[in-house]
């Protein structure tokens, strides 16, 4: 097990995040930021904390289940189904951040792709990730990057929030069975 | 010519011994026997008993010869160890004149393995209104002295009334199958906590208890013979003891399916466990192993009703009712009454053999194992197991509920008049 | 879980899994995303041998909100009405290619018969066997029930609950007294003597034959449907006497508790077991079963259908 990102570095390259979604869209007006359940979901939490803490105003997050439009349901036994929660404006012409711990093979991001297109049409659809671990199988890229990480394959990337975990972390173990 | 067989290391009433056969009689019984010619077989480790007589069994000709026929339920007969199968009367056409009784009689004798002795309808058609002519049966060539409406209840008090009185100008016995029918309407199964939890509709107890309470009355008040068919219940047990008690001439069947299964494997909805009488609780079959242990239940019958395949493969309200026995009875006992210590082997002879062809006026069959008897005789290996296989049944149809289970005891070899009827590994 | 047959094989956490899936259902058919790609290119096949326009539309609905293809083989005009056998019926379906079978029957343990016999592979859904259980009915109750008095708990502990009626020949009945205790609510049935099984004292309830008695100490009550022909078998003189004793009328209607809230899994008598000012009353939430029943048939089909049959799956 290797550390990529100890609490203190998480922290900064989040609020470099937090920082460069509002520079991207003059603001925090026009933002809708969506979390992908389950850590994606705490992410957008932090992200929108420090989003008003900076601009002094509420910003509009909730977060987006994709489990129904996964292409990998047969594969696994049935999941269980997250909480979706659109905030009060919608997603109709919004700017869209969807945010996610880890981006890696990109088929989470074109099943929330698919879920959000289903809730309404957005202005913009931005995507915001912890790290970037590589290996896409779908040409799907991401905009505001903490960390990018070069992994194996078979390696596993595992981020941990205190409020879920009991620790703020970014590890990378040696991967067996996922 | 001669036919002779010698049966070796059998146990005869508890003593090891040989039984010498010659022609249709039992030439000598005793240890070591000289063979003199005979085919020999060593039977050690079994058990050697009179043939056995089956008070109760459905051959299905004339009319559902696609569930079997007088010859193949002949062959499930000598499979299972009987000499003598009496054959109800609900056959399309019913079995209520003598024409039908001596077909059926006719077709036992040129089947040639069992004797099979008719049983003749109580009343026209088995609809329980008229008489039937029971006269005429009786003294056709099949000599009936068993009247049944089996399948039917005689429910009418006053046909029973006459019935009864009626039978006994020709010795003969009514052997009523005790269903009210207003009780049972579209009735499925046992009436209690498992019919509740299954939504099937429920068959009670008292259906049957009210119909052998009023009988035993009736056949008491105007001295008559009475034979209860199937007894199911606690409760029914109880009413015979009673009258038993006073001296009615009161008989009684159990078969060997109600000796052990119990109404929870209603649970999985296959209707191979569906029959009439119903399979009832643990508490029935604990009382009716000890009344047949007792004698309070005279005979064990086996109520052996074949039904073919799709009956049995649907819904289970569409089911047919009913459950092979022939070919399983006999290690069923073994296992339910002898193993437990309840019966020793002189009494399933009795229980099996001599009470059945008493009641029945059956005058060859029901003798003990003693020289000049004839030879019809059973014998079985109690400790060897078998494992039940449907697909391998002498019978036309499958419908056993034993299928799969491994049971303790094989019937070896049945000797009918002397003529080895079924052997084991031939 | 790979068919749902009954109430009685399935744990509390099943059950309660269910309750969470139809949740989030809900809320995502209650918002603009009404259709979901997660079945798609399954087919599943209504096998209705018993009349029932409600249940079938109801899991029609379901199935194609989850982009599922949907065949019905209902009673009328279909071979299953002209004798064909449950089994070669069964047999067709499986070289139609059936994911999952959704039967309805007149025959107590239908469902189960179809299931175990290994006529056809699919995944089977109990939607009503004769008078045994009706499953999908019992979840759909626990689940409004739960939304209305559960004040944010996951199962039904301290909730008491009537079901009242002819429970003799009621699947709905049968289902509900096992997932209403299995989720911790107490139940009391409330029936003319008549119309309790034999049998009763083995279930996990209390019984009164007094409906006045019962109606001011429950939480819910759940009124039973009474069809008119047990009548003619003697289960009581007249309706006159059913409603007097048995009726949800507005007499009852007003002495029942403050938040308690009227029942009935449809179709309804007005006037017989019901009156019209209870069926309509703000207590009613009549309609809204209807509307639960897809959301709860949503995720019956999406946990049965959508991942692998083979380990635990989501159970705890």
């Amino acid at each position: 097990m290797s550390l990529a990102l100890p609490a203190p570095d998480m922290a900064r390259a989040i609020t470099r995040i937090s920082h460069e979604i509002l520079e991207r869209n003059s603001g925090s007006e026009s933002i809708t930021l969506l979390g992908i359940p389950t850590r994606g979901a705490h992410l957008a939490a932090r992200i929108a904390s420090n989003i008003e803490a900076i601009e002094g105003r509420a910003v509009q997050h909730g977060t987006l289940d994709i489990t129904l439009h996964r292409d990998d349901l047969r594969l696994r036994p049935p999941r269980a189904l997250m909480p979706t929660v659109i905030p009060s404006l919608g997603v109709e012409g919004r700017n869209v951040v969807l945010v996610d711990d880890v981006l890696f093979s990109g088929r989470t991001i074109r099943a929330a792709l698919d879920a959000l297109g289903e809730i309404g049409r957005s202005q913009t659809v931005q995507l915001a990730v912890l790290v970037d671990r590589g290996h896409r199988e779908l040409p799907i890229r991401a905009d505001y990057v903490g960390k990018n990480l070069p992994t194996s394959q078979n390696q596993v990337v595992r981020v941990q929030f205190t409020e879920l975990d009991g620790i703020d972390l970014v590890s990378i173990e040696d991967g067996a069975a996922q | 010519m001669t036919s002779k067989y010698l049966i070796k290391n059998v146990q005869v009433s508890g003593v090891l011994s040989d039984i010498a056969i010659e022609n249709e009689t039992i030439t000598a019984i005793g240890a070591s026997l000289k063979s003199d010619g005979a085919t020999e077989f060593d039977f050690t480790g079994s058990v050697a008993l009179p043939g056995l007589v089956d008070l109760h069994t459905h051959l299905r000709e004339p009319g559902k010869e696609d569930a079997e026929t007088v010859l193949s339920g002949s062959q499930a007969a000598a499979r299972g160890g009987f000499t003598a199968v009496s054959a109800m009367a609900n056959t399309s056409p019913v079995a209520d004149t003598a024409g039908v009784v001596e077909q059926v009689y006719r077709l036992g004798q040129s089947a040639g393995l069992v004797d099979v002795f008719p049983i003749g309808a109580v009343t026209q058609g088995i609809h329980g209104e008229h008489l039937a002519e029971i006269g005429a049966m009786a003294d056709s060539a099949a000599r009936v002295r068993v009247f049944s409406d089996d399948g039917n209840c005689v429910f009418d008090p006053l046909v029973m009334r006459r019935a009864l009185e009626y039978v006994k100008k020709f010795d003969g016995v009514i052997a009523q199958h005790a269903q009210e029918p207003r009780l049972t309407q579209a009735s499925q199964m046992n009436e209690g906590f498992v019919s509740s939890q299954l939504g099937l509709k429920g068959w009670p107890a008292i259906a049957e208890e009210s119909i052998i309470a009023r009988d035993v009355l009736l056949a008491e008040h105007v001295q008559a013979r009475l034979h209860i068919c199937h007894v199911t219940t606690r409760g029914g047990v109880e009413i015979i003891r009673w009258a038993k008690s006073r001296g009615f001439n009161v008989t009684a069947e159990v078969t060997p399916h109600h000796l052990l299964l119990t109404d929870e494997l209603a649970r999985s909805y296959d209707p191979i466990y569906k029959v009439n009488p119903p399979l009832r609780t643990e508490s029935d079959v604990m009382a009716l192993r000890e009344a047949l242990a007792e004698g309070v239940i005279d005979i064990v019958a086996t109520d052996h009703a074949p039904h073919a395949a799709e009956t049995k493969e649907c819904e289970w309200q569409e089911a047919s009712f009913g459950m092979l026995g022939l070919e399983t009875a006999l290690p069923i006992i073994n296992m339910t009454m002898v193993q437990t210590g309840l019966l020793d082997w002189n009494q399933v002879a009795d229980r099996m053999s001599s009470a059945p062809a008493r009641i029945g006026r059956y005058e060859k069959h029901g003798s003990n194992l003693v020289v000049g008897a004839p030879a019809h005789v059973t014998v079985i290996n109690p400790t060897q197991l078998w494992r039940v296989d449907r697909d391998r049944m002498a019978s036309r149809s499958r419908n056993t509920p034993f299928h799969g289970m491994e049971i303790p005891g094989v019937v070896q070899a049945t000797f009918f008049n002397g003529r080895l009827t079924h052997k084991v590994g031939a | 879980m790979k068919h749902l047959l009954s109430i009685a094989d399935i744990t509390k956490s099943q059950a309660i899994n269910i309750l969470n899936t139809a949740e989030e259902l809900a809320r995502a058919s209650d918002g603009p995303m009404k259709k979901l790609p997660t079945l798609r290119g399954r087919t599943i096949v209504n096998l209705f041998a018993e009349d029932s326009t409600r249940t079938r539309i109801s899991f029609e609905a379901a199935a194609k909100r989850l982009s599922a293809d949907v065949i019905n083989f209902s009673a009328k005009g279909s071979s299953v009405s002209k004798g064909e056998s449950l089994k070669d019926t069964a047999q067709t379906l499986q070289a139609m290619g059936a994911d999952a079978v959704i039967i309805r029957h007149s025959a107590s343990g239908a469902a189960a018969r179809l299931a175990e016999n290994q006529w056809m592979s699919g995944a089977v859904i109990n939607a009503g066997d004769g008078t045994h259980e009706h499953p999908s009915q019992a979840l759909l109750d626990a689940f409004t029930i739960r939304r209305h008095l559960s004040h944010g708990g996951e199962d039904l502990a301290g909730l008491h609950i009537a079901i009242v009626g002819d429970v003799l020949h009621s699947r709905v009945a049968r289902s509900n007294v096992l997932l209403l205790t299995k989720l911790g609510a107490k139940v009391t049935l409330v029936s003319p003597p008549t119309l309790l099984p034999v049998g009763i004292e083995s279930w996990p309830v209390t019984v009164s034959y007094d409906f006045d008695a019962v109606i001011d100490k429950v939480d819910a009550v759940m009124m039973l449907r009474i069809q008119l022909e047990r009548m003619s078998e003697m289960f009581f003189p007249n309706a006159r006497e059913y409603s007097r004793y048995f009726g949800l009328n507005t007499d009852r209607l007003r002495r029942m508790k403050l938040a308690a809230i009227v029942m009935h899994p449809g179709p309804m008598n007005r006037g017989l077991e019901i009156t019209a000012d209870s069926a309509d009353s703000a207590r009613s939430v009549i309609v809204e079963q209807v509307t639960n029943g897809v959301s709860v048939r949503m995720a019956i089909l999406y946990l049965l259908l959508a991942g692998t049959t083979e380990g635990e799956g989501v159970t705890s």
